[in-house]
């Protein structure tokens, strides 16, 4: 079923005269996962919290299934349906079990249901073994697994995830990601993910909204923000240009190729075949040659045929929008357009290195 | 949680039920103010008992300073005052604070010292040219110092022996009498104590009676009534009730043989109904 | 030292004799401690947890009050209570003075700051974002006390037992409210110094054993409790 479960409107949040969030329209679409990106102090947590009924905006609204939420008495029923999880694990000081339950026994359920429902997600995030230690003594990584199960055991209709992996370390991080990206294709929960990586919300995100000094400056799916970024500023902290959607079509010797559509790259790496991928590959790392030098020997692998869309100068370098088939960006020299005798229109080869290419592992279903 | 509420009410019922009980039975309470060092010796545990068996009052002594406990009778705050410090009572009546000032006992000072007696002052008559003695031999002497009615009395003897009492060899314990006891002994010093106290702490501290029976020596007790103007809720009828007891025949007669089992020899001689001079006070 | 060891021995033979006046006197000591820590906890930990938690104007003053409170010395509690319960006083009506009630009034009065204090920290203590946690995953604000007292519930047992301690073991205040009346309000620290001024030094000393020993079993078992939180 599509459809907003959850609507902001007009809302302002305004601390010591400076608007810290103002949006005039966001609206959550059922099932779908939510990447929110910006750098620090964009508001992006203030968003998220209004969200989820935990701070009331000095102005606007918030609308849940269509209705307008009662700030009054109603709040309390409202706002469980959502459970958030934060940066810190914020655990209570008691067992794990206890802990994954208690958003449960907050609710009035059962204890024995609870102790099952707590039950399995606490297998689900792979913290079995640990279920009956003291939260206290539990590593950075295990707690915040225990806090994802406890907001996970809720089974609320929206899911709020503020930075959950900033505090982790790199490996933990990773691990965490996987089996949150597991567990989200599991349940198909709303859920409304908060982060500064944009490699994590090109994983996680059906849409991604870039956030920059308290404005929704766009919201699209991650192709197009990153590959079309709505303005300098968002480009600027976007970063990425080159996003090419596409599906692991065969794997030999460390070596994928993957099937863009209009283009086949090749990718070192281990993944299965037909895995959803995104390749990025950064401006900087596009070498534009003539088409008529004829096939240089180098060590890029992919060489791409096109024609030169667009010339854009920032500076010294030039930003070169090649029509390949599907459009790739390269930033080049001013001194190497001149050399090349670039213009719109010239038949050129874009190649890149295959290591060039930094694959986000989308997951298997599409 | 109820079983802890019950368990909560019954807990505290006794210590603070005492108070709303007292409220109702207002009348019924008199409040004794008395000193340490008599209720020290004993005296009043037994009398007291006695009294209120007998009257139906229920007695609250409380026991302070000589000082403390006229002022607290001065303010209304006690019914009934026994203390023995003749010059302070007599201002206190004069000022119309306490009146029916009734002689009830008097027991005795003496003045202890080490067997060794530097200062030579063994067997003398006068206590006052003992203490001259004293304060010329620079021999270590512990007073009270804590204006008590003990106190009062050897400030009183120094000033009749023409002497200032200053010096590394006064020392002033600031404390009740059997501590300034204990001190003397260690230090091996004189001091001026009540008999009674002397003798309830003979096991203890070793020094010999060395000057007695000086008229001087003589502290009397009497009891007062607080002047029901001196403040809101005076039991005047309670505080008179004691005083009449203690003045009482019966009563005379438990004081005069009190002490004797345990110490071989009387701590008090009632004296009700003599006045001062016929005891030479 | 014999003293001590006489002291020891005398504490042992009153309370296995089963002096009844000691055993009084323990027992009065006890529920009078254990009234006013439990009338002090009943209006410390809420007091505490509500200051700790709310922001308001003079919030500074009152914590400095409460700070200056928790070293109130017993003497001076037990000045100003007799002088409201004295009969020329606001609150003589009651006839409060020289009772167990006026007692538990004084040592509450010392109790309640140290509890409320002491809550005040330990509920503070908790990270702020904890609380929003709670509420993140569905927590009503009665919900929400219950879960930040359960956090602060090492410190405050904490409190529980600097509150009792303090109060079994001063005698200031009983002295000037009670007035060491024997067989009402006499407890084990006005005896002790009693029996110490009349040069009985060995049941002085009795009765100061009997008095650490009650301290210590009551610390005993509350620290128990405390403790067994703590992972093995």
């Amino acid at each position: 079923m599509t459809g907003a479960i959850l609507e902001i409107g007009g809302v302002t949040v305004a601390h010591g005269g400076r608007a810290v969030l103002q949006i005039d329209r966001l609206a959550v679409r059922r099932g779908e996962i939510l990447a929110i990106i910006g750098p620090n102090g964009s508001g992006k947590s203030t968003l998220l919290r209004i969200m989820g009924l935990l701070d009331r905006p000095a102005r606007g609204e918030v609308r849940l299934d269509g209705r307008a939420i009662d700030w009054g008495r109603g709040l309390l029923t409202s706002r469980r349906r959502f459970a958030s999880v934060f940066q810190e694990p914020l655990l209570a000081d008691t067992t794990v079990e206890r802990n994954v339950a208690l958003g449960l026994t907050l609710r009035g359920v059962p204890a024995g249901e609870a102790r099952r429902r707590a039950g399995h997600w606490i297998a689900r995030f792979g913290i079995a073994p640990l279920a009956g230690r003291q939260a206290r003594t539990l590593s950075g990584g295990e707690a915040q697994r225990t806090s994802l199960a406890r907001a996970f055991a809720i089974e609320p209709d929206v899911l709020l995830l503020d930075e959950p992996f900033s505090a982790l370390d790199p490996a933990t991080r990773e691990d965490l990601l996987r089996d949150l990206q597991r567990a989200l294709r599991e349940t198909t929960l709303t859920t409304v993910f908060v982060t500064h990586d944009r490699n994590e919300a090109l994983r996680l995100g059906d849409r991604v909204g870039v956030m920059l000094e308290g404005r929704l400056e766009q919201l699209d799916t991650p192709e197009v923000v990153f590959g079309h970024p709505a303005g300098p500023d968002v480009a600027r902290f976007v970063g990425v240009e080159n996003l090419l959607p596409g599906r692991i079509a065969s794997a030999e010797g460390g070596l994928l190729t993957v099937d863009c559509g209009a283009l086949h790259v090749l990718v070192p790496g281990e993944l299965s075949i037909g895995r959803s991928v995104i390749l990025c590959v950064r401006p900087e790392d596009v070498v534009i040659r003539p088409a008529s030098a004829g096939s240089m020997r180098d060590s890029a692998l992919n060489h791409l045929r096109g024609q030169v869309a667009e010339l854009i100068s920032i500076g010294p370098q030039v930003r070169v929008l090649v029509e390949c088939g599907q459009p790739l960006v390269a930033l080049i020299t001013r001194h190497s357009v001149v050399e090349l005798a670039l213009k719109v229109g010239s038949p050129v080869t874009a190649s890149f290195k295959a290591s060039a290419v930094h694959v986000i592992d989308r997951g298997s279903a599409g | 949680m109820r079983r802890t509420l019950y368990l909560l009410a019954a807990f505290l019922a006794p210590t603070l039920g005492a108070g709303s009980s007292a409220a109702s039975a207002q009348s019924k309470v008199v409040i004794l103010s008395t000193t340490t060092s008599t209720q020290d010796s004993g005296l009043l545990d037994v009398l007291v008992p006695m009294f209120e068996r007998t009257s139906g009052y229920s007695v609250k002594t409380v026991s302070v300073g000589t000082g403390q406990a006229l002022a607290l009778a001065a303010r209304g705050e006690a019914d009934v005052a026994l203390v023995h410090a003749s010059s302070l009572e007599k201002q206190y009546v004069a000022d119309g604070k306490m009146h029916n000032r009734r002689l009830v006992m008097y027991n005795d000072f003496v003045l202890i010292g080490p067997a060794e007696d530097p200062a030579g002052i063994k067997g003398m008559a006068k206590v006052a040219e003992a203490l001259k003695k004293v304060a010329g031999a620079r021999a270590r002497f512990v007073s009270r110092g804590d204006k008590s009615g003990t106190h009062v009395l050897e400030l009183g003897l120094w000033k009749l022996a023409g002497v200032e009492p200053k010096g590394a060899w006064y020392i002033e314990s600031g404390q009740g009498m059997g501590q300034t006891l204990v001190i003397a002994n260690e230090r091996a010093a004189y001091t001026l104590t009540d008999r009674a106290t002397f003798l309830a702490f003979q096991q203890r501290v070793k020094l010999p009676i060395l000057v007695e029976k000086d008229r001087l020596l003589l502290n009397v007790y009497s009891v007062m009534e607080v002047n029901p103007a001196n403040g809101p809720r005076v039991n005047a009828a309670g505080g008179k009730a004691f005083a009449d007891f203690m003045v009482s025949p019966a009563t005379q007669a438990a004081i005069k043989s009190f002490g004797v089992s345990m110490y071989g020899q009387a701590l008090f001689v009632p004296i009700a109904g003599k006045t001062e001079e016929e005891i030479g006070g | 030292m014999e003293l001590i060891w006489d002291g020891i021995r005398q504490a042992f033979l009153l309370l296995l004799g089963m002096d009844r006046e000691v055993l009084a006197i323990t027992w009065l000591s006890f529920q009078i401690a254990a009234t006013s820590t439990g009338l002090a906890l009943a209006v410390g930990i809420p007091l505490g947890t509500l200051i700790a938690l709310t922001r308001f104007p003079a919030r500074a003053l009152v914590v400095s009050l409460i700070n200056t409170g928790m070293g109130l010395p017993p003497v001076v509690v037990g000045l100003f209570v007799s002088i409201f319960l004295w009969r020329g006083g606001p609150l003589g009506f009651f006839e409060l003075l020289y009772t167990p009630a006026a007692i538990v009034i004084a040592q509450f009065v010392i109790a309640a700051p140290i509890v409320t204090g002491l809550t005040l920290a330990a509920v503070q203590q908790i990270p702020p974002m904890f609380r929003l946690q709670m509420v993140a995953i569905g927590a009503s604000r009665g919900q929400l006390l219950w879960l930040l007292l359960r956090e602060a519930r090492l410190p405050m047992l904490a409190a529980v037992m600097a509150g009792f301690g303090g109060v079994i073991s001063e005698i200031g205040a009983s002295m000037m409210v009670g007035g060491n009346i024997r067989g009402q309000t006499r407890v084990l620290t006005t005896a002790t110094v009693m029996e110490t001024t009349k040069g009985s030094f060995d049941v002085a000393i009795a009765l100061s054993v009997i008095l650490l020993a009650m301290t210590f079993l009551v610390n005993y078992l509350l620290t128990a409790l405390q403790q067994r939180r703590r992972p093995s």
